[in-house]
């Protein structure tokens, strides 16, 4: 990041790469074809503040999700660095890992998938406490967990109900505690209100930034949603294809985007307050298959200003105002996308 | 309202969806009127377990064991669907309304390329189609490639011989719709036709539907939760809440203005940059079980503005021109 | 912070239930699969009691009574129930103590087999890497193994004996709960709450043994019963190749090779454990589908 953070970054992301292969069977070496590669995240760095939240945005597929686990090495990372507080967490043994992830967190997408169905809410949210000794007693453990069940706004007399016995909102809910009892200072959020409906999702939304203030959390926030991260994170990292495309203030990015890819996905957000009066960049085809992403610039082949240099090379980020940066070769023309008529 | 509108396309009456359970009857639809007219795009608003889908599944006669029409009626242009046979129910599905499903991927079949299911429509609904044989299917086979590239799938022709799998989420999308509208439909019923996709690709399936309805004149029916895409893209929109439709009208006016506490309430729960730093306002709680609901207004217990006026069975209150409202307080002379 | 209103959770009814209740009372509702269930629980209870069941010592010889007819026959006797063999002794008597080597051999075959499967189909499951090649190379070459013959030569080398016909029959038996409990690892450590335990610094052996075995312990239970019924019949099998428990224990397999000498004029000295390993086998089948439509949720709702 060209930009010098005021504070030093409580997590920094150099060069990071995670690519996934696929086996060469017995087949594929006799008839010679080579190993498939799928580079879910190329070369991404940036750093996250204390107290910050980042926000990562991006289409499904685009690595989103790989990145917020290769960070803490859920996904073990191909190449590059997490350095998080100092320390350097991709060089550490599995042992000083597992003790690593105490201060070191994940919020998931699905409320249904991310908690064991035959255990309790207490077992559940308890489980951090046993793995890394935080409590003395199982009485001590009780105490602990049921404060931060009543925290998250559940009951104390959930805590040995099973998760099926809970609604979407509310096992979310159970899931923030779990990551939560430990005392962590980074979170990984990743796309915890996308599954849930839209007054319930208010509700989460609202309980994760009061939780940041009271405990001094430090958030990347993974969404889809434009409107979710333009309202709670500080600052916004767009990707496409593993590439963070541009990063900077969440104000700056949305209302003044300087990627094509960016200024699309900004148009196409369908909002209540200004229907119909929105111009809209028409995108056109689909993402193409991160099996084979195109040469040069990944996003040539959706791009309405792609011209010859874009399908050849790859563009580097440039510092395009205060904090904010992009990757675009055209960005000097200071062009934005032409629009098209309005719908 | 005028009921008797000849302008309507779709009135619904009084419709009662219910499901036998283990734990009781659940009430998924109750009391549910709808009009859609010629033309309109109608947006129907709600969160899971509001209704939505389970309306409009009644209409198009797709509500299986163990749940069942208990009541209402649903005319199709002064025909009431319900007391069709099935043979007569089958001709108009898929002719004169349409569906597309949320899923894309499951609603195709697999075993079949994406021409033979389109093929399968326009053979069984389009009466145009010559009589020869080879001419017939030339005629489908260019009806199908029309259709694809009106979707906006490009190569059609090739595409036509591909299975549903080899296709994109949006590509399938536009299949689903392509083989929703191959019978060229009066009414569509789009059942968050979006949810799945990526905004990009919502923002080009959502404009593809807007073009094809002002192009074939159809009816648009747009099941969504999402209160934006309805700003963009419906004339007007209906709020369902536990079954129940609690606000009705022309979309600015119900956005711009909403009337019920359970639309003040979604509008307020949407987050926004321009929102940032302050607080948002969630509605509190949690949609109630929609089983031996007790005679009183369904949103009382996340409500902000209730009263003890509020505590009986609460009906549908004028609340402007073309527009309703199930809130008493709206109204507090009425009495149902 | 300002409590937010979380209402009890819903549905009061369902929320008392739990899974396995549920499953249970599915189970209940299976009336052939609950009638089998009972006839396997006699089978059990008559096998556990066989001193006090049994009408005569299964090993007392009597040859007056040599090939004695089944009470309802001509020379009949009603303390004779079914007849009698070619030593003279009671059949109904050496069925009812045949029933515990049956018995207790297909459990601990079983047991032993599906213990072996999970320890096996959770490392290969859930480490993959070269674990899972070594572990699915070896399943593979077993499954190429014919079953029966291989334990024929099996008992062959190490003599007949009771551990002996056990070992002989866990050497490929524990091949089927590991393909099953290997594949079902291999899908539940996607789900996220197994990633989660990983990002809360679980160690692998809590992840499987606390996360993952619970989950899946369903099917594996379905198919362990399934397979008792299969292991019976090598078992029978076995002993009537005369590989099995020697005599003068009463076993089922060998009863019906004893009879197979007799079997124009005595017809009742094989038929009888004949029946009897049918009548199991079958209601052991028949019990452990009802098990596995009461555990797939597939059949609820």
């Amino acid at each position: 990041m060209s930009h010098a953070p005021d504070t030093a970054p409580l997590l920094s992301v150099e060069g990071l790469s995670k690519t996934y292969r696929s086996g060469r069977r017995l087949a594929d070496r006799l008839t010679g074809r080579p190993e498939t590669q799928v580079r879910a995240v190329n070369n991404v760095s940036f750093g996250i503040r204390p107290g910050e939240i980042m926000g990562l945005i991006g289409e499904s597929g685009c690595g989103k999700s790989t990145l917020g686990r290769a960070i803490l090495r859920l996904h073990e990372p191909t190449s590059g660095r997490v350095t998080f507080g100092g320390t350097d967490v991709t060089a550490l043994s599995d042992d000083e890992m597992k003790a690593m992830r105490r201060r070191m967190q994940i919020i998931f997408q699905d409320p249904y998938a991310s908690l064991n169905p035959r255990r309790t809410v207490a077992e559940i949210v308890g489980l951090p406490l046993s793995l890394h000794g935080l409590a003395k007693t199982p009485a001590e453990a009780r105490d602990i967990t049921a404060a931060i069940v009543e925290k998250v706004g559940l009951k104390t007399a959930h805590l040995d109900r099973y998760p099926h016995q809970f609604s979407g909102g509310q096992r979310q809910r159970i899931g923030i505690a779990r990551a939560l009892v430990s005392h962590p200072e980074f979170i990984v959020c990743d796309e915890p209100v996308s599954a849930l409906d839209v007054s319930i999702q208010a509700q989460i939304i609202q309980l994760l930034t009061d939780l940041k203030r009271e405990m001094g959390l430090t958030y990347l926030f993974i969404s889809h949603d434009i409107s979710v991260i333009g309202y709670l994170s500080d600052r916004v990292a767009v990707m496409y294809l593993g590439e963070v495309v541009e990063l900077g203030p969440v104000e700056t990015v949305l209302s003044n985007p300087r990627h094509p890819y960016t200024q699309s996905l900004m148009s196409a957000v369908p909002e209540v307050d200004r229907p119909g009066h929105k111009a809209r960049v028409r995108l056109t085809g689909d993402l193409p298959s991160p099996l084979a992403p195109p040469p040069g610039c990944k996003f040539h082949t959706r791009c309405p200003l792609a011209t010859e240099i874009c399908r050849h090379k790859a563009p580097v980020s440039e510092t395009v105002g205060a904090g904010h940066t992009a990757a675009c070769h055209r960005l000097h023309e200071n062009l934005s996308v032409p629009e098209a008529e309005p719908a | 309202m005028n009921m008797q509108n000849d302008d309507t396309l779709l009135q619904v009456q009084g419709l009662r969806t219910v499901f036998e359970t283990r734990a009781g009857t659940v009430c998924a639809v109750d009391g549910v009127d709808v009009a859609v007219r010629r033309g309109e795009c109608l947006g129907v608003v709600g969160e899971s377990g509001s209704g939505k889908s389970v309306t409009f599944g009644s209409v198009m006669g797709l509500v299986r064991r163990p749940g069942r029409i208990d009541a209402g009626r649903i005319l199709f242009e002064g025909r009431d669907l319900r007391a069709l046979t099935p043979r007569q129910m089958r001709a108009i599905r898929g002719r004169d309304i349409a569906m597309t499903m949320q899923d894309a991927l499951t609603a195709l079949n697999p075993a079949l390329t994406v021409g033979e299911q389109l093929a399968e429509v326009l053979e069984a609904h389009d009466e145009e189609l010559p009589r020869g044989r080879a001419a017939r299917r030339r005629a489908i086979r260019d009806r199908a490639v029309e259709m694809l590239g009106l979707v906006g799938i490009p190569s059609p022709g090739t595409r036509l011989r591909q299975y549903p799998h080899e296709f994109s989420g949006g590509m399938r999308q536009r299949i689903m719709i392509a083989i929703a509208l191959a019978s060229k439909p009066k009414l569509l019923i789009a059942d968050e036709p979006t949810t799945a996709l990526d905004v990009t690709i919502q923002a080009q399936v959502l404009e593809l539907i807007s073009d094809i309805r002002a192009e074939l004149g159809m009816s648009v029916v747009l099941i969504t939760h999402d209160l934006g895409v309805v700003a963009e893209h419906c004339d007007r929109v209906m709020v369902m809440y536990a079954g129940q439709v609690v606000e009705q009208g022309p979309t600015a006016e119900v956005i711009g203005q909403p009337k019920h506490p359970y639309t003040k309430g979604l509008l307020g729960s949407i987050p926004r940059l321009a929102l940032r730093g302050e607080k948002i306002h969630p509605i509190e709680g949690q949609v109630p079980e929609l089983i031996d609901l007790p005679a009183q207004c369904r949103f009382y217990s996340r409500c902000r503005e209730r009263g003890v006026e509020c505590l009986q069975s609460i009906a549908m209150q004028d609340a402007g021109p073309g527009r309703q409202a199930r809130c008493i307080r709206l109204n507090p002379e009425t009495v149902s | 912070m300002a409590a937010v209103d979380t209402d009890t959770p819903r549905d009061a009814a369902t929320a008392q239930e739990s899974i396995f209740r549920r499953n249970l009372h599915s189970f209940a509702a299976n009336r052939l699969a609950l009638g089998s269930a009972i006839v396997v629980l006699l089978f059990i209870l008559m096998a556990v009691f066989a001193p006090l069941v049994a009408p005569h010592d299964p090993a007392e010889t009597d040859l007056f009574r040599r090939l004695q007819p089944p009470a309802w026959m001509p020379g009949g006797e009603w303390s004779y129930l079914l007849g009698c063999d070619a030593l003279g002794r009671d059949i109904l008597s050496r069925i009812i103590y045949g029933a515990r080597i049956s018995i207790f051999i297909g459990a601990a075959v079983v047991l032993v087999a599906t213990t072996i499967g999970i320890i096996a189909g959770l490392a290969a499951g859930y480490l993959r890497g070269w674990v899972d090649t070594v572990i699915s190379r070896v399943v593979d070459i077993l499954l190429g193994f014919p079953y029966l013959i291989f334990a024929i030569g099996l008992m062959a080398m190490m003599g007949p004996g009771l551990i002996n016909i056990i070992l002989a029959l866990v050497y490929k038996e524990w091949v089927i709960p590991c393909r099953v409990v290997r594949g079902e690892t291999l899908a539940t450590r996607e789900l996220e709450y197994v990633e989660a335990a990983r990002a809360l610094g679980a160690p692998g052996r809590h992840i499987m043994l606390r996360e993952i075995l619970p989950n899946i312990l369903s099917p594996v239970i379905v198919v362990s019963t399934i397979r008792m019924a299969h292991v019976i019949i090598l078992e029978a099998s076995l002993s009537f190749l005369g590989l099995g428990v020697q005599p003068p224990t009463a076993s089922w397999g060998a009863m019906v090779a004893d009879g197979r000498a007799f079997i124009l004029q005595a017809w009742w000295v094989s038929t009888f454990p004949g029946v009897a390993i049918l009548l199991l086998v079958l209601a052991i089948n028949v019990a452990s589908q009802g098990l596995r439509d009461a555990f797939d949720p597939r059949f609820h709702e």
